[in-house]
């Protein structure tokens, strides 16, 4: 019943079935360059922290000694050591914590709050407020570092608040590079809750600080994650705010403090100083490690310092 | 019964509409309180810094009086400045055209790849983002050591000559423009790789159909279809490198020579270090131009996005 | 244009089978349809030909040409997508010219090639627009005028009108097969819709979890279906298909559906059927063809009571359904002649349309 036309050429059955791998031979061919390039890039982007790793094992006699650099003939973890059990470096460290964390707090407060408020809740001017944050955003530290040395030498004489040399100083200066873009990030988390569950809640009875702590911070979590380990990259990363408002040893964060002990010394410990630079990168890389979803969710959230 | 009735029926009007009013202005009230320490913030710490910048830039050294110009005009007649200009310039264009190819040739090949492979590399390649950059930069400051770096050590293994990174111009502005490019490309290929994700897989269908070769696709389809981002992201990256601080002052601090100070490290040092607050403050404004036309370009490309969707 | 042949495919997925040992002939300019439920293989067999799949064994030709090996780009096909696939940064014009402007055509006749298309297609106010400004029905012509346009030696449809309104579908099925009675190309149409198989097709090709049930024309699969599933894809509303007993009875074979329900089998089955005497068989009659009892019963009709369960007026035509041992039977009667639900209604069954299926093996007999 089934009509079969007989065409010219190959007829079924003449033929062997011919197998072909899963990937032909074109499209392997794309796949074996991708991987030798991205070799290639890797080996570009990660030779200077397994340097770093590498020079922090060696003993400050085998880097003077000027053998192979690219390997550890007598891997030590006297830097390690030393480093950790000195006070200094301990003090750089825990200033850094606190402030990271501090500058953290205050930010995600300030952040999820304005952003909540210009995200939902639309009052005559919220449009060109979130503009203004935006822009405010654009505005880098190294426009705006000299006149607030200025205006802070200024107060010191004025009310002998002392507001140079200080670490608490870096809590006040901080959130300006950290909470334009949470709360940018947190105002589009915001705006992508659909607005019926607004009207649930006003229905159920909640009040609008209701609606933003049971409703709101729950469901825009993730946002909330991406702010806060954005936050605290940057706070701990900070080096010019550091370097122009602290120059005692004991009030310098980690990455002031490293290399400014680098620059007055005369003679170089780069076991140590390289050792202390991975130890004061740990904190971001761990969190990266552990939390890289949320890491670039918040890079790709809208651009960032690059 | 009529009582109740009659009374049901005399509801006076103008209440309803008093409580809706007095809720509304609540509203705003309390929206208007939770902004306000952002408003603070913002306007203390930035926007009157910012203005404060242009009167201090209009003051003497002592900031006793009122210059006008005197500070810009002093510039002017600098070679230093001049050169500072250059400089800014060239190693703010160079990196971003650097970061942007790196970051787009790269973003192609991860997207390459079976899509349970991407997130290792894409995790690997990320990394110089992560690190502080002052870390990273003491890093690459080692590596580029006079006595000790490492380059130089495989260069003399293969007969090739010994390079003065930090210590030659030339090797310098280079050595800045790598470390600022090997920092910023991890975020360009994030930005790329998740706008390719976005081109549909059925235009590349539709286009091999069609005849379309290798980059034939990335030239008509994937370029067109993430020009948007690729524009927003230079624009943002230039701004940043524009104002680059932490690369320059750790690796060469403006050297050698000041041939590699951009206006963020020379204004450092002219401020803080050579303690003349208003020609620092000078310098750092003329930043601002570029950083206006760059916002506005921004601004409205966004807007163009929003718009169109 | 050319002939397309497709020797023993087999498509695995990680370690699924897609599609399993394909053997299917198409001859030039035919318009054949590959029909069957979603996730039958259609989509997949489809995108094997255009080169956007590989086979994991077995051999596909276009033309003469074994095309296992070839790129999409260099096996001269032309295909139209369920999503139309244009490029939204182009217009009309550029998305219809790409593959000529890749191919490094003069202008003059890419220019020449798109104006004929887009007449063809009735598109031509719309070349300078772009994607987004267009409706849907506009935006599938223009998928087609890039097909088109390109004179391929195949046309690849991939669920065109899927995407569409109904009301819109309608119109462009009569317009895609007035179409090709321009344009002869080969076309391999792919839809879930057996009512656009039978509209579009020469052949239609039946395929259920990864194999071909059946191959014929649309008259064929119709009347003559091989298969249990083919007999019940193809029509609408679907056959009615029953359990019964075959029985002798004298003269000849009766149909036992229930206790109150018998058919008489018609005389030119009998031989057909008689080895089958005894066995429990399906018994597969389509709801057109039990229609009102009006007076004589013509030769090879059976005529019978039921009492209705739902009647669903559909304006042109009534359906009736009714109870036979607990299964729903459904006929379609002129409305002036249905009667009401709890009423007993006189149906006749035209019986030479009849079919039975052994419920072991699913196959027509």
């Amino acid at each position: 019943m089934t009509t079969t036309t007989t065409i010219s050429g190959p007829a079924a059955g003449q033929h062997q079935a011919i197998r072909y791998g899963s990937i032909s031979h074109g499209r392997r061919r794309t796949l074996y360059w991708s991987y030798f390039f991205l070799i290639l890039f890797v080996i570009f982007f990660l030779t200077p922290p397994v340097y770093m790793f590498i020079t922090s094992l060696k003993s400050s006699a085998e880097i003077s000694a000027a053998t192979n650099p690219w390997w550890v003939y007598h891997p030590t973890l006297s830097n390690y050591i030393d480093l950790l059990t000195q006070k200094t470096y301990l003090i750089f460290f825990r200033n850094s914590t606190v402030v990271s964390l501090c500058v953290v707090s205050v930010t995600m407060v300030i952040s999820v709050l304005a952003a909540f408020s210009l995200a939902r809740m639309k009052f005559w001017g919220s449009a060109t407020l979130a503009t203004g944050v935006f822009l405010a955003y654009l505005i880098p530290d190294t426009l705006v570092f000299i006149p607030l040395f200025k205006t802070f030498a200024f107060i010191h004489d004025k009310t002998g608040v002392e507001l140079i040399n200080h670490w608490w100083v870096l809590i006040i200066l901080l959130p300006t590079l950290t909470v334009p873009f949470c709360t940018w990030i947190m105002i589009g988390y915001f705006a992508s809750i659909p607005k019926e569950l607004d009207e649930a809640a006003l229905i159920d009875g909640a009040g609008y600080i209701q609606m933003l702590i049971k409703i709101f911070i729950p469901v825009a979590l993730p946002g909330i994650i991406a702010a806060t380990i954005f936050c605290f990259t940057v706070s701990w990363a900070n080096f010019l705010y550091g370097l122009a408002f602290t120059t005692s040893a004991d009030q310098l964060t980690l990455p002031v403090g490293i290399v400014t002990t680098l620059i007055r010394g005369d003679v170089y410990a780069w076991g140590q100083i390289m050792t202390g630079a991975l130890l004061g990168a740990a904190p971001p890389l761990i969190i990266y490690a552990f939390l890289m979803d949320y890491y670039i969710a918040g890079l790709t959230a809208g651009a960032t310092k690059g | 019964m009529t009582d109740v009735v009659a009374r049901g029926v005399h509801l006076p009007a103008a209440h309803p509409r008093l409580t809706m009013q007095k809720f509304a202005r609540r509203k705003s009230t309390i929206a208007f309180f939770m902004t306000l320490p952002l408003i603070t913030i913002v306007a203390c710490l930035v926007v009157y810094p910012a203005f404060y910048s242009v009167s201090l830039a209009l003051m003497n050294k002592s900031m006793q009086h009122f210059v006008g110009f005197g500070n810009f005009a002093f510039l002017f007649k600098r070679n230093t400045f001049w050169m500072v200009v250059e400089q800014t310039v060239l190693f703010a264009v160079t990196a971003v055209v650097f970061k942007a190819a790196i970051g787009f040739v790269a973003a192609h090949f991860v997207h390459n790849l079976p899509a349970k492979g991407q997130r290792k590399w894409r995790g690997m390649l990320l990394i110089p983002w992560v690190i502080p950059p002052a870390m990273s930069t003491l890093a690459w400051f080692w590596l580029f050591d006079p006595s000790y770096s490492a380059f130089n050590w495989v260069f003399a293994h293969l007969g090739m000559p010994q390079v003065a990174w930090l210590g030659n111009p030339y090797w310098a502005r280079f050595a800045v423009i790598l470390v600022n490019v090997w920092v910023g490309s991890p975020f360009f290929l994030i930005m790329y790789l998740a706008a390719l994700k976005s081109v549909p897989e059925q235009l590349h269908e539709a286009a091999a159909i069609d005849g379309a070769n290798w980059w034939q696709k990335i030239w008509y389809i994937n370029l067109p279809m993430m020009r948007n981002i690729i524009q927003i992201t230079a624009l943002f990256s230039l701004i940043v490198t524009f104002a680059n601080f932490d690369i320059v002052k750790i690796l060469t601090n403006g050297g050698p020579v000041d041939q590699t100070h951009v206006f963020a490290t020379w204004a450092f040092n002219l401020a803080i270090s050579g303690n003349d607050i208003p020609l620092g403050a000078a310098v750092s404004l003329f930043m601002a131009p570029i950083l206006a036309i760059a916002a506005f370009l921004i601004l409205r490309n966004v807007r163009q996005r929003g718009n169109e969707a | 244009m050319a002939q397309v042949a497709l020797r023993n495919i087999v498509k695995t997925f990680d370690r699924t089978p897609a599609v399993q040992g394909i053997n299917l002939d198409i001859p030039d300019r035919e318009f054949i349809v590959l029909v069957g439920p979603s996730g039958c293989g259609k989509s997949t067999t489809l995108r094997m030909i255009a080169g956007l799949e590989e086979a994991t064994s077995g051999e596909i030709y276009i033309g003469d040409q074994l095309v296992n090996d070839v790129p999409p780009k260099d096996r001269d096909i032309a295909m139209v997508f369920q999503n139309y696939a244009l490029y939204p940064h182009m217009t009309v014009f550029e998305n219809m010219s790409f593959g000529l402007r890749l191919k490094k055509f003069p202008k003059a006749e890419i220019k020449e090639r798109v104006q004929v298309a887009a007449r063809i297609l009735d598109i031509t106010d719309l070349l300078d627009r772009r994607p987004k400004q267009l409706s849907g029905g506009q935006r599938q012509r223009v998928a087609m005028g890039r097909a088109i346009v390109r004179n391929p030696k195949v046309f690849l449809f991939d669920e065109p009108l899927s995407n569409l309104d109904a009301k819109l579908r309608v119109q462009m099925r009569t317009e895609i097969k007035k179409i090709h009675q321009q344009v002869t190309t080969t076309t391999v149409y792919v839809t879930h819709d057996q009512v656009e198989a039978m509209t579009l097709a020469d052949r239609v090709v039946i395929m259920n979890a990864g194999r071909i049930d059946q191959i014929g024309t649309p008259h064929e699969v119709y009347h003559t279906p091989k298969t249990q599933f083919v007999a019940g894809f193809i029509g609408s509303p679907t056959m009615n298909m029953l359990p019964c007993r075959l029985v002798e009875n004298g003269s000849g074979l009766t149909v036992r559906l229930s206790d109150w329900l018998s058919f008489p089998v018609p005389p030119s089955r009998v031989g057909r059927y008689l080895p089958r005497v005894g066995s429990e068989l399906t018994f597969g009659l389509r709801p057109e063809h039990i229609i009102e009892g009006r007076g004589d019963v013509p030769p090879g009709a059976a005529a019978f009571e039921a009492r209705l369960d739902v009647v669903e007026p559909m304006g042109m035509e009534t359906m009736v359904y009714f109870v036979v041992d607990g299964l729903e039977v459904c006929g379609r009667v002129n409305p002036a002649a249905a009667g009401r639900v709890g009423e007993s209604m006189r149906l006749v069954a035209d019986l030479n349309q009849m079919h039975l299926i052994d419920p072991r093996t699913e196959l027509v007999i």
